[in-house]
């Protein structure tokens, strides 16, 4: 009667198979596969970050420089924002309707369990109104976020500035999140890993809709935020401001070093703007008008402008010819208003016989023309080619043609042409080259290029005797060593002896030189000028010193763009400095002086090609 | 008094024993899944385990009356309840209030009924009466048009509802309909056409026909083993290939993988049927039918899945099948679901420790995804004594269902663990990516009343019909 009895057994392994199934499933899903523990994990974990306090930046006496200052950031979660006034919130907190309504959308899109900022950076006093009205809003809470303040309106691009963190910065380093505030130039960019600190997070349970639900492990795994480091910097700000002051209405840069450490006593970039622009709501204004602005002020001409040394480099030739035994401080060249040789012709102002150091005292352009080609076709090279490859390799060793800081980023590299870009480069259609072809090297001039920081770095060899620190800012970080690389003590291929035998042509310059107005009655200053050719309006004023001649404390380098002869703005300009650093103020006889700098206007902002040459 | 006594010894204490067992640790794990610090009794009747209780409660009451009731009863009035439940349908239907996009409830005050849950134990009961009488045979026109009225009268009436995962639940009854005779056939084709709906859906659609031609070519080698008949069949596949291809590339269209293959089966399909059918090779005639059905058929379900399924149900099959991956839209039940028990790892978390259904990631945690709760709990070991008292108990039924003297008590047997089966294969399966999500409960562990009290009556019935095994029912 029953002839599919069989048929049971179909059943029952149907159901075992599918019993089986579920448990190798399981087995898969429970047992071997880890991910879904990371999302369970990932799911019910929240994490609530702790900012730390940013270090705070001190002056080379201690007067504090750049602290910390609260502002607000409104936060919201969009499923439990309920009706609310709009026009009344945004009255509150200074943000116009729609930009608030899309900020509103952009959260919900971005998820309406987890809090966006819809509001960023509301000063205290806005805060304050609206801490008393916050119930009114419900769904709606403010995060606390540090921004910089300064005490001084001054240094801007020393300090730099702090912004968001950018994506690619994200994604190289997992410390940042997106929001999360990075130092984006000067040394809050150099010292970012110190300055910053150490985040705090602390872990909690939330369910679905986000709702705390209790702390995670009791809280044993929470970790507490770690304040920033405070940086002791070498500025003197007072020196700071005070070359600004005399920097303003020109364009250029001072940097002054002290020889001894490498440290640096002030970076005075001019045209420059307030550290406190950069801060806040007010930098979303003052960027973009920054940016635009054609006399560049977020152009750190200290570091990043390059300009030929013109006779500033006429030490350089003297001490390495002086080392290779090409001169001695006695050899003489007659100088009959300027070099010539054949129909080549290169100016000068004088008509008659010079040594080494009345040479550098009348910056005479024949006497270096003379030496440079002795050089390069001496018989102990062989070949130009040698000699200049020579000359290079000297010239390297006092820190030209690369960075000399490592805290600018920005900075630039100068430029000491190879002998290879000179084999590529045509002279009159002769691809073979001689002395003659780079002559105007011995007076500063041709393809070579050097910045203002080079510039006061090399004064520091001078006032060294032969030897450097690269100049650096932060001279003591809290708790922490410096860098090794600011104790490195670097020796120029010149021997020390032979610095000795130019400084009388240097003090000669000021004395009764072309550099006279940077003589500072009691200060034995040895200086000199250079004028940077400048094919795109009037030449730059340039003069570099140290002082005083035995036990320098100061080494300073001075541009001022379009000022012509480095006697008219540049030595000045250095002279007052050096007065200001050492004497702490500038005697009565030499107010004119300073008056006369400070009401100085030279910036040409309609000047054509004022840009391209930054180029 | 002396009888009822007796009977109490003949109930299957076994099958008793795991429906108690399962039932109180639904009630645990629906506690678990609910419990929130501010109601930590598990009797608070604002709370759904306290109201679980009392459906529970209730369910033992109902199972006491079931079991003091002769069996008789249920043989005779199985026409009636299965009247009752059809009018309650249609009340449904007319009356019913909608949950979750389906009109599947009866509401009368605060009470809610799901009679779509109880029409299973009509259609359970009438298919009994109906196979157990004298004049059936899977033979009859008459028996099969009878049987197949049963079953789909409610099932069109609860798609009418929208509520078609309960719809999908009446498949369950090809199982005992197979254990009475009916064609293995059509069992076979329903599992092929399930494997080639989810096959047609997950593969590429050039791939999916080049496994149909692959499988085809070698399932008639292995019918046959004759090279003979073989090479001809591949050489007048391998010759349309080249002729379509050899018309794409003339007329400059597109070479594309998918046409190519589709066009040239097509034609060397037709060619291959006629062949088979002239030269009398049967075995070659039904693979290439097969073949040319599978290929409408993908076309069919590419149609149907794009114009008959409603959104969410789309979406729903897309996620299992894997095709469409997105966290906060169609995929969250399923990825939540795997995550939850995917995190309870060898041992579990430890009761009311699960970080996942508590805190509310899994959405109906204590109705349709309960399994999660136990998954992320009581971990693999948890989880494999529950599919494991799963298994146990149908096979248990299928036993239980052979030593039945009466047709009539082995058909509701059978019944009874086909409905078993299919809740049980379609929700844990659901919960832990295997079958689409469908909306319907796990049986004993789900909370709800009308869930419970229906697999309560359904199984009790069973046991009380079993009891009096010896006796002739019809």
């Amino acid at each position: 009667m029953d002839s599919y009895s069989k048929r049971k057994n179909i059943i029952i392994f149907i159901f075992f198979t599918v019993g089986v199934i579920f448990v190798v499933r399981l087995f898969f899903l429970q047992v071997v596969n880890s991910t879904y523990k990371r999302s369970a994990t990932k799911n019910v974990l929240r994490e609530v970050v702790e900012f730390p306090s940013r270090g705070l930046i001190y002056g080379r006496k201690g007067e504090l420089l750049v602290f910390n200052q609260t502002v607000y950031d409104l936060m919201a979660t969009p499923r439990e924002i309920g009706r609310f006034d709009t026009t009344a919130l945004c009255d509150i907190i200074d943000v116009s309707k729609d930009d608030l309504i899309s900020e509103l959308n952009k959260a919900k899109r971005y998820s309406s369990y987890q809090p966006s900022v819809v509001a960023k950076l509301i000063p205290p006093i806005r805060y304050a109104f609206l801490k008393e009205k916050i119930y009114k809003y419900p769904g709606f809470y403010l995060q606390t976020r540090n921004i910089r303040n300064y005490t001084y309106n001054s240094a801007a691009h020393v300090l730099g500035y702090i912004g968001e963190v950018s994506p690619s910065t994200i994604q190289k380093d997992n410390y940042y999140k997106s929001g999360d505030y990075i130092g984006v130039s000067g040394i809050e960019r150099a010292y970012e890993k110190e300055l910053r600190g150490k985040k705090g997070v602390s872990l909690y349970l939330v369910d679905v809709h986000n709702r705390l639900k209790g702390e995670y492990e009791n809280g044993r795994m929470d970790t507490s935020a770690v304040k920033g480091k405070d940086l002791k910097t070498s500025l003197d700000i007072d020196l700071q401001q005070y070359g600004e002051l005399l920097m303003q209405n020109k364009a250029g840069s001072i940097v002054a070093i002290e020889p001894s450490t490498g440290e640096i006593l002030a970076m005075v970039t001019s045209p420059s703007y307030s550290p406190v622009d950069m801060v806040g709501r007010s930098r979303m204004v003052n960027f973009p008008r920054l940016v635009a602005d054609t006399l560049l002020p977020l152009f750190n001409r200290a570091v990043q402008a390059h300009y030929p040394p013109g006779s500033t480099f006429k030490m350089l030739h003297g001490l390495i010819a002086l080392q290779e035994n090409i001169i001695n401080p006695s050899t003489s060249y007659y100088c009959n208003h300027g070099y010539h040789v054949g129909n080549f012709h290169q100016g000068c102002h004088h008509e008659q016989s010079f040594d080494l150091n009345g040479a550098i005292t009348a910056s005479c352009n024949a006497y270096f023309s003379q030496t440079f080609r002795a050089f390069l076709e001496s018989s102990k090279f062989h070949g130009v080619k040698d000699g200049y490859e020579a000359w290079r390799n000297h010239a390297l060793s006092f820190g030209f043609g690369d960075k000399v800081s490592f805290e600018f980023d920005e900075e630039s590299k100068g430029f000491i042409p190879t002998t290879d870009f000179y084999d590529k480069r045509t002279f009159k259609r002769d691809s073979r080259w001689h002395a003659l072809s780079i002559i105007s090297l011995a007076i500063g001039q041709g393809e070579i290029e050097t910045t203002p920081i080079q510039m006061a770095n090399y004064m520091a060899i001078l006032a060294n005797r032969g030897y450097y620190y690269p100049p650096h800012v932060v001279r003591e970080i809290e708790g922490e060593p410096l860098s090794p690389v600011v104790r490195e003590k670097h020796y120029t291929t010149v021997k020390q002896a032979e610095f000795e035998k130019i400084l009388d042509g240097m003090e000669g310059v000021v004395t009764g030189g072309t550099g006279v107005l940077a003589s500072v009655p009691g200060i034995r200053i040895c200086g000199k000028t250079g004028t940077a050719q400048n094919p795109h309006g009037p030449d730059h004023s340039t003069f570099v010193a140290f002082a005083p001649r035995n036990n320098p404390v100061i080494a300073i380098a001075v541009y001022v763009e379009n000022g012509k002869f480095g006697n008219l703005y540049a030595a000045p300009i250095a002279g007052l400095m050096i007065e200001k650093y050492i004497n702490d103020s500038i005697q009565p006889s030499r107010k004119w002086l300073e008056t006369n700098m400070l009401e100085t206007n030279l910036l040409y902002p309609d000047l054509p090609n004022y840009i391209k040459y930054y180029k | 008094m002396a009888q009822l006594f007796n009977i109490w010894k003949r109930f299957d204490w076994v099958i008793i024993l795991i429906y108690v067992f399962m039932v109180l640790l639904g009630w645990l794990n629906i506690y678990s899944a609910v419990y929130s610090d501010e109601h930590r009794s598990i009797f608070d009747m604002e709370q759904r385990y306290g109201k679980q209780m009392i459906w529970i409660v209730f369910a033992f009451i109902l199972a006491i009356l079931i079991m003091v009731t002769e069996s008789n009863f249920f043989v005779t009035f199985s026409f009636p309840i299965y009247c009752i439940f059809i009018l309650l349908l249609l009340t449904v239907l007319f009356l019913g209030s909608i949950v979750n996009g389906a009109k599947a409830w009866l509401t009368i005050g605060n009470f809610a009924l799901q009679p779509s849950e109880f029409a299973k134990l009509g259609v359970t009961l009438a298919l009994a009466k109906v196979m157990s009488s004298y004049d059936f045979s899977f033979k009859s026109k008459n028996s099969k048009l009878i049987v197949a009225g049963i079953i789909l009268l409610p099932v069109l009436l609860i798609f009418l509802q929208n509520d078609t995962g309960s719809a999908l639940v009446y498949f369950a009854f090809l199982i005992p309909l197979f254990r009475e005779g009916m064609s293995g056939l059509i069992l076979f084709f329903l599992l092929f056409f399930a494997l080639l709906f989810i096959l047609a859906l997950v593969l590429k659609s050039w791939l999916f026909i080049l496994l149909l031609i692959v499988s085809g070519f070698v399932v008639f080698y292995f019918m046959r083993r004759r090279w003979n008949e073989m090479a001809p069949a591949l050489l007048i596949f391998t010759s349309a290939v080249a002729l379509v291809s050899a018309i794409f590339l003339v007329f400059g269209i597109d070479f594309n993988v998918y046409f190519v293959l589709l066009i040239s089966s097509f034609m060397s399909g037709l060619v291959l049927l006629f062949l088979s059918i002239y030269k009398r090779i049967p075995q070659a005639t039904l693979i290439v039918s097969l073949f040319l059905a599978s290929i409408i058929f993908s076309f069919v379900v590419d149609f149907a899945f794009d114009n008959i399924l409603q959104p969410h149900q789309q979406a729903r099959i897309n996620d299992v099948l894997g095709i469409k991956s997105d966290p906060h839209g169609a995929g969250y039940h399923v990825i939540q679901s795997k995550i939850a028990i995917g995190s309870g790892g060898l041992l579990g978390k430890g009761f009311l420790k699960g970080t996942q259904t508590k805190f509310d990631f899994v959405p109906e945690q204590s109705t349709d995804f309960i399994f999660c709760t136990v998954g992320e709990e009581w971990g693999f070991l948890g989880s494999i004594i529950v599919v494991g008292a799963f298994v146990f108990l149908l096979y248990r039924l299928v036993k239980l269902a052979e030593r039945q003297h009466s047709i009539f008590s082995r058909v509701y047997g059978y019944s009874t663990a086909a409905i078993i089966f299919f809740h049980f294969a379609v929700n844990i399966g659901m919960t832990i990516g295997l079958v689409p999500v469908i909306g319907i409960p796990l049986p004993f562990f789900s909370y709800g009343g009308s869930s419970l009290w229906f697999f309560t009556a359904l199984l009790f019935i069973f046991l009380r019909l079993d009891a009096s095994r010896f006796e002739q029912l019809r």
